[in-house]
């Protein structure tokens, strides 16, 4: 954690309250976007319990599992998600834009620019927690190798066409959001976290209640005291009253109400089965009820983190969008359409490993992602950069001095020497580069000169004062100007060139074999 | 552990070194197989056993590419290379950045920098970073390769470059800091080609048969570091010194004036190791204190005008600025014990006491090394701060003596703090650990310990 991080923290609990890490939002927040509060059964990794999902915090849409151990249930519960999932991601799909794009021509090897579809806007879907992104990605892991019964009519459990759909689009998801920066798949813990220090521990700050304890307190309590009662307040019969953002469930909950309630289910469903005709009507309604006092049951653990779901989307909507987040956005519509156009050319589903080259190729691409967010939420946010400052990798002053230079060469361009007064402590060695923001967006060149007395240091600038022998206007600060240099690069480059997957080297195996994935085998599990 | 002898046969040094370079420019030169590793414990003639396979290989008409790991490292083994053989046609591909390598390689007329490999065409050896190579183009692959500090190399990196040679050398320390990724790569632990493991065992684990070897002898750490440093950081991989007790000295012509630097200088010149403790205490990263403790046993140190006597000369030579260096974990707390020097009036910087982090101390050697605990004055031990790597390379920078300042209390702090990192399936546990090779190192110190008093 950065100090001024700390700091911030350590303010938070003498004032009982969270404080701002940021002092704008850093992160796309959709117009529209989807909630998805999964909840999944104790015991078994990826069988789901129930969710709430949808767009209207007034309408959530509730989906539930009464027996989480029947397969067939499980696909319907998944057929359903598909339903209410779907439609919203495929819906910006068919708004375009048209962008130009460098690629390169299969004959003559040259880049030629392509005229390519990018859609305007992108689904974007928010979990309650990190817990919740894995949970997305194991739901995206079990639905998209599912055969459906078009593919393979031998299947045991053929699934809806849409299941390996939205199981390839979840999966996506899940990928994109190890991108950093990138706003596709977002949990709200980390969101928040993301914008303020609260009082305790980044542990604890992954309890949504807790968090937003912190942040907004109900009227006149501490936070901290606030944070205790959303972890640990009970009712009479030993359940939390703020249930945990899932997708874990209670377990004082599982065993006093889910338990009995299941139970009660399955023995209605039985009766149900083995009905006389003349008990029929009442053994159906007995099931009826049943599932009924479920989907009350699993609504009423689900609701609050609902709400506070949405609590949490006011409170980040309240803060102004950073500089740089739409065109970060604008790379995660690039991602959204390059799926569109993978699942409409028919492609296979991601595969279950990455290849080698893939993995160097994404693990290349989240590293510049996140220099690049490093850098533009310090160029977006002065508290940001502030931290960026303390750790020395920046710093910012008043100009005292400017001293026009030239290069010996044979066009002499303008070098001049730029000296601030500084408090900030930097720590850079001789003839380090320097970056610094111009107003017009573009980024200009130094590099360190030295030390002077008195707290000033001196620069000389390299680039951005245009082609001419005199300076562009306004491209060298004047005395006076308060300026802030970074250490960092505001646009870094991104990895090496790799080769294509056929070329892998023989040190990683040579080329992966072209086979396309076998579904999932059945095992004893999917037979209990 | 210690290494067993034959009984009755005294440990040659210089024997076994010769005998493992000699296997490894065997099978380098004749071997069927597409790659040679060698494993290098820390000062055990790496460079020069690269500067040796890559002369070799030139001379017996098989032009080759050397791959390094930083732009430093590149122009230290160009230099090399120009030095010891005036003959030899080198090239130094570069970037295209301002100041892209050292002016000193200017002097040499045999070679030839520059940042297109197309104008070294033809050139014995051509040395670059793997970052360099791997945005380099060529259209018939080198014959052979040498790549220089593997195990710091990332597996994505070789990845980039593997395709411009036919075969290699791969040679590192396999104790330093491994690489690492500022991003989860978690994702892909376990498999074979993880891009966030070293290159080293990415290509074991898809060339398991490929000869291995390794170099015997420390020739850098005295008689005094290299047991320990073997049985802490190389329990199954154990080395020697490549001088005995008693080859090594360090004197000060100036006496001891009884305070706790000057005490811990004098316990660090006769035993080869000392241990500065300061009081317990949590404290930020850069520890006021201990920044300044460090600083004045730097000052002393060069005060008292030490001399070293060791093999490489009869008499004593005088210890210099430029022969001391201090390693710390962070940045931060290398840019304080700077300016805590500048305070005291010795000059950090080129020429005077190196301060650096151990990432950028690495593959670095000087006569004394002064450096702060990582552990010093932290609440928790992370990962960070445990990692083997780290402390390995702290305490095997010098030649003659390492002074480690700390806070009390760090046996205490491991024991509160055991390692908890995720067991990740097919990912092989790296031994030891780093929290047993940090209790090891601090069981050592101990016998070496000079409580603070200024």
């Amino acid at each position: 954690m950065s100090l001024i991080g700390t700091l911030a923290r350590m303010e938070a609990v003498r004032e009982g309250r969270a404080r701002p890490l940021a002092t704008v939002r850093h992160r796309h927040l959709a117009a529209r976007p989807l909630v998805f509060v999964p909840l999944t059964t104790a015991g078994e990794a990826g069988a789901p319990l129930g969710a709430l999902v949808g767009t209207e915090r007034d309408a959530p849409r509730l989906l539930v599992v009464a027996q989480p151990r029947d397969r067939d249930m499980r696909f319907a519960f998944l057929a359903e998600l598909a339903d209410a999932m779907l439609p919203y991601v495929e819906a910006y799909g068919d708004a375009v834009e048209h962008e130009e794009r460098k690629e390169t021509d299969p004959e003559t090897g040259r880049k030629v620019p392509v005229e390519v579809e990018l859609c305007a806007d992108a689904p974007q879907l928010l979990v309650p927690s990190a817990a919740g992104v894995e949970y997305v990605r194991l739901l995206g892991r079990s639905m998209r190798f599912r055969r459906t019964a078009e593919q393979d009519p031998d299947a045991p459990h053929p699934a809806p066409p849409r299941v390996p759909l939205l199981g390839r689009w979840l999966t996506h998801f899940g990928e994109r959001a190890h991108v950093p920066g990138s706003s596709l798949l977002l949990a709200m813990t980390q969101l928040l976290g993301r914008h303020w220090a609260t009082g305790q521990s980044a542990l604890e700050d992954q309890h949504l209640g807790a968090l937003l304890a912190w942040i907004d307190p109900p009227d006149g309590m501490p936070g901290g005291q606030a944070a205790l009662r959303a972890e640990l307040e009970r009712d009479a019969d030993g359940l939390l009253i703020h249930p945990p953002a899932g997708p874990a469930t209670d377990p004082v909950f599982d065993n006093k109400r889910l338990a009995p309630a299941v139970t009660r289910y399955d023995r209605a469903r039985t009766e149900a089965l083995e009905a006389a005709p003349h008990r029929f009507a009442a053994a159906q309604e007995a099931l009826a009820d049943a599932d009924r006092a479920l989907r009350e049951l699993l609504a009423s653990q689900l609701r609050p983190t609902w709400d506070a779901v949405w609590h949490g989307v006011d409170l980040l909507r309240a803060l102004p969008e950073g500089a740089h987040v739409a065109e970060r956005w604008k790379r995660d519509r690039w991602s959204y359409t390059g799926h569109r156009d993978r699942v409409r050319a028919g492609e296979p589903p991601q595969p279950r490993r990455d290849d080698a080259v893939t993995a160097a190729r994404k693990l290349a691409a989240r590293e510049t992602a996140q220099a690049r967010l490093d850098a533009q939420e310090a160029l977006d946010d002065p508290l940001v950069m502030a931290a960026r400052r303390l750790a020395g990798e920046a710093f910012a002053g008043e100009v005292t001095e400017v001293v026009m230079e030239y290069t010996q060469a044979k066009v002499a361009r303008p070098r001049p020497l730029v000296t601030l007064r500084t408090a900030d402590g930097p720590h850079v060695a001789d003839g380090a580069t320097l970056h610094r923001a111009l107003p017009d967006g573009r980024t200009q060149s130094a590099e360190f000169v030295a030390y002077g007395p008195g707290g000033t240091l001196t620069v000389r600038l390299t680039g951005g004062m245009g082609r001419g022998k005199v300076p562009d206007t306004g491209s060298v600060p004047e005395p006076g100007h308060h300026v802030c240099w970074t250490l960092f690069d505001h646009a870094p480059r991104g990895g090496p060139d790799l080769p294509d997957p056929e070329q892998t080297p023989w040190t990683h195996g040579g080329p992966p074999a072209a086979v396309a994935e076998a579904p999932d085998p059945v095992t004893a599990e999917d037979r209990l | 552990m210690t290494v067993r002898m034959a009984p009755g046969r005294a440990f040659d040094p210089a024997g076994a070194a010769a005998a493992a370079t000699d296997a490894i420019l065997r099978d380098t030169l004749h071997s069927p197989h597409r790659g040679v590793v060698v494993d290098s414990p820390p000062g055990a003639g790496k460079s020069t056993l690269v500067v040796r396979a890559a002369r070799e290989l030139a001379a017996a008409g098989r032009p080759l590419m050397i791959v390094a790991q930083t732009n430093a490292q590149v122009d230290d083994l160009v230099l090399r290379l120009a030095e010891q053989d005036p003959g030899l046609p080198v090239g130094r591909l570069h970037s295209s950045d301002r100041h892209p390598y050292d002016p000193a390689l200017d002097a040499f007329d045999h070679v030839v920098p520059s940042a297109r490999v197309a104008e070294l065409a033809g050139l014995d050896v051509v040395v670059s970073t793997a970052a360099k190579w791997a945005h380099t183009k060529v259209a018939e692959p080198w014959g052979h390769a040498i790549v220089d500090e593997a195990y710091q190399m990332r597996s994505d990196a070789l990845l980039a470059v593997a395709g411009l040679f036919e075969r290699a050398l791969f040679v590192g320390d396999p104790g330093q800091l491994d690489p690492f990724s500022v991003v989860g790569a978690e994702q892909w632990a376990g498999l074979s080609y993880d891009p966030s493991a070293s290159a080293v065992s990415t290509l074991l684990a898809h060339n398991p048969d490929l000869p291995q070897h390794r170099l015997p002898v420390s020739w850098r750490l005295p008689a005094s570091a290299a047991p320990l440093v073997s049985d802490a950081f190389y329990p199954y991989t154990p080395f020697r010194s490549g001088t005995g007790h008693g080859e090594r000295r360090m004197a000060f012509a100036v006496a001891s004036d009884g305070s706790g630097p000057d005490r811990v200088l004098d316990e660090a010149a006769g035993t080869g190791w000392g241990l500065l403790e300061l009081p317990a205490r949590h404290t930020p990263r850069t520890d006021p204190e201990a920044v300044g403790a460090v600083a004045l046993v730097v000052r002393r140190l060069l005060d008292r005008g030490g001399a070293v006597t060791s093999e490489r000369s009869p008499d004593p030579v005088p210890l210099t600025a430029d022969r001391v260096a201090v390693g710390t974990a962070h940045r931060d707390q290398a840019a304080a014990v700077r300016a805590a020097l500048a305070g005291l009036g010795v000059d950090p910087g080129p020429g005077g006491v190196t301060v650096d982090t151990a990432n950028r101390l690495q593959g670095r050697e000087f006569d004394v090394t002064v450096v702060l605990h990582p552990l010093s004055g932290r609440p928790d031990a992370t990962a960070f701060h445990l990692e083997t790597g780290r402390l390995c390379v702290l305490a095997s920078r010098h030649r003659h003596a390492c002074i480690v300042v700390c806070r009390a209390g760090v046996d205490r702090l491991l024991d509160e703090h055991p390692s908890t990192d995720p067991v990740q399936l097919g990912v092989t546990v790296k031994f030891p650990d780093g929290w047993e090779a940090n209790h090891a190192v601090l069981a050592h110190l101990a016998e070496h310990r000079v409580a603070w008093r200024p």
